[in-house]
């Protein structure tokens, strides 16, 4: 943060310029977190001083210490290995429902977005529908009757991701569909396709990426609720939500046993927020309106 | 005229809604087929299956007939409000939401109460002071409470402010208005968290917006007062787009409800879905699904309808749902 702030001109490309400086700590501590986090989830079990599972049931439950930097849950398992390992969770399922909302929202918005017609007023209805659909909600009545865990709750979610998504690409490429190098392009005789893929797609990339961030937060406050009802991973795979409800009985004997994965938890999804919202602001000085 | 075109809109859209409902409950019927196994052995959860038992559950469920007229049938009942019998209690479903949704409705109302009365100021303040240090910190906060999800809010509210201090009671929900007022008042915060900060986003995004309109200048210039030009101006313009999300933060509070009664122990619906869930109880997370869809139908029918008295403009062509 600098300390003196120069007084908004109004003009835009001073405006933007401010804005591209402005958040470089807080963005690089949460670059750094996120880092962290993503090389747990790789490496996790390398990088875990225990093993996660090791239950030690003569031990049970033991504040921080020495061997067990935040203590041990009631089965006597090292609570900061576990921490480590269930990165891996709090990684893969967002991942996935970024990366496919990203995949299939893109394709269906840019469709709807050049193409138009009845694609497009079919995206545009679902998106509607969808907006305002409790998501987790949906997925702990699907998961909980057809069971299937985590892999359904993933599916479930991006099935509710995308439409959301087509509707903010499908609206960039309205944006993009009238200016001349569209044209010129389509008059060169350029297949819609490649039109559509090597030359509107790369110009919404900052706009894509913000959105795939920011879906990346929501998918792991989604799926960690998910665990934390116990509708998630298996039982004995270390994840934060899960964690939480298990050790929830233990805010009394080792508090950190539920207050480490709330801390790591509320971290990730800051981090990825902030990331997100950056991304986001640094493209356009619409503010963080989504 | 104009009443006329009220009354064709609204019309339309309760017609609109209602056939979503028809086709929500439709999906909610198949959720029993969905469920692994056959109808029977859902119905029949743990107890014992003897053949005249699987003749009486075929019997009364219409087992034979095709799924259409199941569903009819089973249509018929939830119109009446019989949406059948929990497999684990043997209580109607409908007495077992009627005793628990008490406390949701309770904690709902509460943290909904908190997230509108901290949130809309918030957002108007951060507006108004777009892009300075009060607006990045109001954002902040924002930001922070969509990155929590409400049971981990919960948990740092309950250790903080119930363990550690000893100010608030840790489980349950009380006897008696102020009792539970008491009681509800962590979980409740606990909601409002996430809930204000989406509010509080909604109202900052409206509000910048709105006041960069030149009918604000134009009042600024005319020297009517700045509260009044925020209030009468300014919110009130701003409040459409709000208002519209309604039904995304309602969605929101009911699935933060489902998260929070699970960490304060409350005999909510959402304790008793979570239950449900963890016992195959289809009959039960059927009634759940159709309350909620009813409930999140019906709000959007009051939110076009506060919409006709906040923007006289709209009486038709708003999009459907």
């Amino acid at each position: 943060m600098t300390a003196i702030t120069a007084p908004d001109t109004g003009f835009v490309g001073l405006a933007s310029k401010r804005g591209r400086r402005r958040p470089s700590l807080l963005i690089a501590v949460s670059t750094l977190i996120m880092l962290l986090v993503v090389a747990s989830a790789i490496f996790g079990s390398l990088l875990a001083p225990q093993a996660a599972n090791a239950q030690n049931l003569l031990y049970g439950v033991h504040p921080s210490s020495a061997q067990h930097l935040l203590g041990t849950d009631d089965f006597g398992r090292d609570i900061f290995s576990r921490l480590i390992v269930g990165a891996r969770a709090a990684v893969i399922g967002p991942a996935l429902i970024a990366i496919g909302a990203l995949v299939i929202g893109n394709a269906l918005g840019l469709i709807a977005g050049y193409v138009g017609g009845r694609v497009d007023y079919f995206i545009m209805r679902l998106a509607d529908l969808v907006w305002a659909l409790p998501g987790l909600l949906i997925a702990i009545v699907v998961v909980g009757v057809i069971g299937g865990g985590y892999y359904v709750a993933v599916v479930v979610l991006i099935v509710l991701t995308f439409p959301v998504d087509a509707r903010i690409v499908r609206g960039a490429t309205l944006q993009q569909r009238n200016m001349p190098y569209v044209e010129a392009a389509a008059t060169l005789g350029l297949s819609p396709l490649r039109l559509m893929i090597r030359h509107i797609w790369p110009n919404l990339l900052p706009l894509v990426m913000a959105n795939t961030f920011l879906n990346f937060a929501f998918s792991l406050v989604s799926l960690s609720g998910l665990s934390f009802l116990g509708l998630g991973v298996p039982l004995n795979t270390p994840d934060w939500g899960g964690m939480l409800a298990q050790n929830l009985p233990l805010l009394q004997s080792n508090a950190l046993a539920c207050l480490a994965p709330a801390i790591a938890l509320v971290l990730t999804a800051t981090s990825m927020n902030l990331i997100g919202d950056w991304t986001y602001e640094r493209l356009s000085d619409r503010g963080r309106a989504r | 005229m104009r009443a006329r075109l009220i009354a064709i809109f609204l019309i339309r859209r309760a017609l609109a809604l209602l056939v979503l409902l028809l086709m929500i409950s439709f999906l909610v019927f198949g959720l029993l087929y969905l469920a692994p196994g056959n109808a029977i052995q859902v119905l029949l959860g743990t107890h014992p299956a003897s053949r005249s038992v699987i003749a009486a559950l075929t019997a009364k469920y219409h087992l034979g007939d095709s799924f259409f007229e199941q569903y009819l049938f089973w249509l018929k009942g939830a119109i009446h409000l019989d949406l059948g019998v929990s497999i684990q209690t043997g209580q109607t479903v409908t007495t077992l939401i009627g005793g628990r949704i008490g406390v949701t409705i309770f904690l709902g109302i509460y943290a909904f109460l908190i997230s509108v009365l901290l949130g809309v100021p918030g957002g108007v303040i951060a507006a108004m002071r777009n892009r300075t240090v009060a607006d990045r910190a109001i954002v902040g906060i924002s930001l922070l409470g969509v990155s929590v999800p409400a049971f981990v809010s919960g948990v740092f509210l309950l250790y903080l402010l119930a363990i550690d201090a000893g100010w608030f009671p840790i489980y349950g929900p009380g006897t008696g208005f102020v009792d539970e007022l008491w009681h509800l008042t962590l979980p409740a915060f606990a909601l409002a968290i996430g809930v204000m900060a989406l509010i509080l986003k909604l109202t900052r995004a409206a509000m910048v917006t709105v006041l960069e309109q030149d009918y604000i200048a134009f009042a600024q210039s005319r020297g009517v007062s700045p509260a009044r030009v925020i209030i009468r101006h300014g919110l009130r313009n701003a409040l459409g787009p709000i208002v519209t999300a309604g039904g995304l933060i309602l969605g929101v509070v009911l699935t933060g409800a489902v998260l929070v009664e699970q960490v304060f122990a409350l005999p909510g619906i959402g304790s008793l879905l979570i239950t449900a869930v963890g016992t195959k109880d289809v009959p039960v997370v059927q009634g759940f699904t159709l309350l909620a869809a009813a409930i999140l139908i019906g709000a959007n029918f009051l939110i076009d309808l506060c919409y006709l008295f906040i923007d006289p403009r709209m009486t038709t062509g708003r999009a459907a749902i």
